[in-house]
């Protein structure tokens, strides 16, 4: 047993920090270090400048620009983007559609697309769930019906995060509504953000943050070439998706930074006493807590990965306790950094132009609002415990 | 970074557990508990035979020379069956012997240690003394040829067991260890919550020779917290193979009882409960590994400490969370005496305080912490 990483992952680590620390723009780090809104092109410029470095998409296939790098390579990467805190690099084209595309897509589906994602010329949104069809994912009712060499696509799509910037949503569709089971009959459908009958409403949390919006198809045609994999077989494609490697689902760097920051912070705001917050012991208990539940969660992480490097066999199900604990920590950190303020947790939102006031404070309360979704997301953690309960354990 | 085992490593925990399997039952331990002497003569024998009692031991006097790492195994599987012989103890009184012993010490002492033909114990607690290692009030004063010792000392594992006891007392030049005969004791003896031998020991006007004292006077403290430090690594891999084995035994029920018609696996409730403590299982093991890793090869005191205290933070959390949940799930069954989960349920409450809570630790954690800050 050697918790260590080796001489040659520490050397990858550092040549990986140190490029990263080289080349993520001053700005953007501070705008992710003050927990600033991240729009479209902040987001698409870090991905650009992964994408020249090679970097953007390191679990592709050689041929389409991934980087051969190993599986402790890849975990060691997503770890350092998290800790050096760049933008996050958006999912749903790198890590969703791409791979998606790779193992059902068409030979045209993917010289077409993939090039686009790589390149951050497409920007990508996952329409998913609906108003009635959350956990239940399965229920949903968005129809797609076919006419000549198009899908007739109408229905409502919710939470769908980043929507307003996309160029691109691919969609579970019904398409035939008298299966037996409610997982058939639905199909998995790109669809162009920019098609007629396409209508993007904001929806806007407690936090007043513009993140995800209602999506609305009113009789939007689609080419028939969009049809990812059969038709009525999406639902083996949305599997494909939730079982796929979900290895840095906890989140370890990122909350490693999170927390490093918090203990500074801590340190450095009075208690009651006026002494430093962080040797209040009610206040430091709290925080170690954290602290030791994250040692366990990035152990646990590298014992996963260490097993899956020597069996080759993914962990299946127990990933979803990395989702769990990650985001119980990451909810832990926001609630503490909010503490840590005490009564200046209370200011929000600026009124009039004379009103400043300390954006990074004032940013505490509203991210520990905004991270209450961690634990509802991408399959809410009660959703996450049905999985482990079923495949893990056999209940 | 590889967390497997070595193929030694696991040969040994494989044949402990088997052994255990076979002759440490859950009825053979009744027996055992309910015995005179509280422990297995035969099962110690057999453990010698094995090695385990030589595993931590150094090569020299017949030992393996191993660590934490290498006992993690052992101590899991022991975890599982329950095992109540006074292995802890011998461990950290044979570890303070190869550690400060002299020669005439270390050898009247550690082959007969592995060769299992004496056990030993630990004589440091005080009343009043919590887990604070510094706080020593026996008093040990030089007299002509030797030392006397004055004192008392609580909860003395494997006391009533052992031929040798090593002893803490202060002297001018600070806390001091000093190799007594068991003989030269007095004894309050009694079995523990989990099952275990143990004994309030008084001293009174004690005399020892000159040869008693263990190491440089004075010089006690760091080998103690050193010493505790490995046993605490120890309970944490012990108290994974319990957290294992309750967690396992009550998913096995939930699947087998029925209530309402159906087995009660089936009920939401339950469900997301015994996954609770599977992932209290999961992240336990990872932070045994931890505490094992480090006791055995941190760079300084200081990263020792901070990994075993966060360790034991975890494990005693996980000890409480897992111990209490399995008994609740079992409903009345887990209140009963007559099964196992109850016996496990103890030795993970003892667990979860033994050398110190996790409150202890949090506190010696944050104080390390801002030490380095």
């Amino acid at each position: 047993m050697d918790l260590n990483y080796s001489q040659e992952e520490l050397a990858f680590r550092d040549e990986v920090r140190a490029w990263l620390n080289a080349n993520l723009p001053q700005d953007l780090r501070d705008k992710v270090a003050n927990y600033g809104e991240l729009g479209r092109e902040d987001l698409l410029r870090w991905h650009r400048i992964l994408a020249k470095k090679g970097w953007v998409a390191p679990a592709w296939p050689k041929e389409w620009g991934g980087t051969d790098w190993n599986l402790v390579q890849r975990y060691i990467f997503e770890e350092e983007l998290g800790f050096v805190g760049s933008p996050p690099l958006i999912p749903f084209g790198l890590s969703m559609c791409g791979p998606v595309l790779l193992r059902f897509g068409s030979e045209a589906q993917k010289r077409r697309f993939l090039p686009r994602i790589y390149d951050g010329e497409d920007f990508w949104c996952q329409g998913y769930s609906e108003p009635g069809s959350g956990s239940d994912l399965a229920s949903l009712k968005t129809k797609a019906t076919r006419d000549g060499n198009e899908y007739v696509v109408n229905g409502q799509k919710i939470w769908t995060t980043l929507g307003h910037c996309a160029d691109w949503i691919f969609c579970l569709v019904r398409t035939d509504s008298n299966m037996a089971k409610k997982q058939e009959g639905i199909s998995f459908l790109l669809i162009d953000m920019k098609s007629p009958g396409i209508t993007v409403r904001p929806l806007v949390l407690m936090d007043l943050g513009r993140e995800v919006n209602e999506v609305f198809f009113e009789d939007v045609r689609v080419p028939a070439g969009n049809l990812v994999y059969e038709e009525n077989k999406g639902w083996t494609v949305a599997k494909y998706l939730l079982g796929h490697e979900r290895m840095n689902t906890g989140r370890v760097g990122a909350s490693k930074r999170e927390l490093a920051k918090l203990k500074a912070f801590a340190s450095a705001q009075p208690g009651n006493d006026g002494e430093p917050l962080i040797r209040d012991p009610r206040f430091r208990d709290k925080l170690t807590r954290v602290e030791v539940e994250l040692m366990a969660l990035e152990i646990t992480n590298l014992r996963f990965l260490d097993q899956m490097r020597r069996t080759g066999q993914s962990p299946g199900a127990d990933v979803s306790m990395l989702k769990i604990k990650g985001t119980e920590i990451q909810q832990a950190i926001t609630e503490l950094a909010m503490q840590a303020v005490g009564p200046l947790a209370q200011p929000f939102v600026p009124v009039g132009s004379d009103a400043e006031f300390d954006a990074f404070t004032a940013g505490l309360a509203p991210r520990y609002c905004n991270y209450r979704k961690t634990t509802i997301y991408a399959g809410s953690n009660e959703i996450q415990r049905n999985i482990i309960s079923k495949m893990t354990l056999g209940l | 970074m590889n967390f497997d085992y070595s193929e030694e490593q696991q040969l040994l925990a494989d044949s402990v557990r088997r052994f255990l399997a076979k002759d440490y039952d859950f009825e053979t331990r009744k027996k055992i508990v309910a015995s005179d002497e509280g422990c297995s003569a035969d099962a110690w024998a057999t453990l010698a035979e094995m090695g385990v009692t030589g595993l931590p031991l150094p090569a020299e006097f017949g030992g393996f020379g191993g660590g934490a790492v290498d006992l993690m195994g052992v101590m899991e599987a022991f975890g599982d069956a329950l095992v109540v012989e006074p292995y802890l103890a011998t461990v950290m009184a044979a570890r303070l012997v190869a550690r400060a012993g002299n020669e005439a010490q270390r050898g009247s002492v550690l082959p007969r240690v592995v060769e299992g033909r004496m056990r030993l114990a630990l004589a440091h607690t005080e009343r009043g003394a919590r887990y604070n290692l510094a706080q020593v009030k026996t008093a040990a004063k030089p007299v002509a040829g030797g030392w006397q010792l004055e004192g008392e000392k609580v909860v003395v594992l494997g006391a009533p067991l052992a031929e040798k006891v090593v002893v803490s007392a202060r002297t001018a030049k600070g806390t001091s260890l000093f190799l007594v005969d068991r003989g030269a004791l007095r004894f309050r003896a009694y079995r523990t919550l989990d099952e275990m031998r143990a004994a309030d020991v008084s001293l009174q006007a004690v005399e020892v020779g000159a040869d008693a004292l263990l190491g440089e006077e004075g010089g006690a403290l760091p080998l103690l917290e050193e010493v505790t430090d490995f046993a605490t690594a120890l309970v944490c891999a012990e108290a994974v193979g319990a957290i294992k084995f309750a967690c396992d035994t009550t998913l096995e029920y939930l699947k087998t009882r029925k209530q309402f018609g159906v087995p009660i696996g089936t009920f939401q409730a339950l469900q997301h409960r015994i996954v609770d403590m599977y992932i209290a299982h999961e992240q336990a093991r990872s932070m045994a590994c931890v505490a094992a890793s480090r006791a055995d090869s941190a760079q300084s005191v200081r990263e020792r400490q901070l990994a075993v205290s966060a360790a034991k933070i975890k494990i005693a959390d996980a000890c409480r969370h897992v111990s209490q949940e399995s008994v609740q799930l079992h409903g009345g069954m887990g209140m009963s005496e007559e099964l196992k989960v109850s016996h496990t349920f103890r030795r993970l409450t003892v667990i979860a305080q033994q050398f110190g809570d996790a409150e202890h630790h949090l506190g010696r954690f944050a104080a390390l912490d801002t030490e380095g800050t």
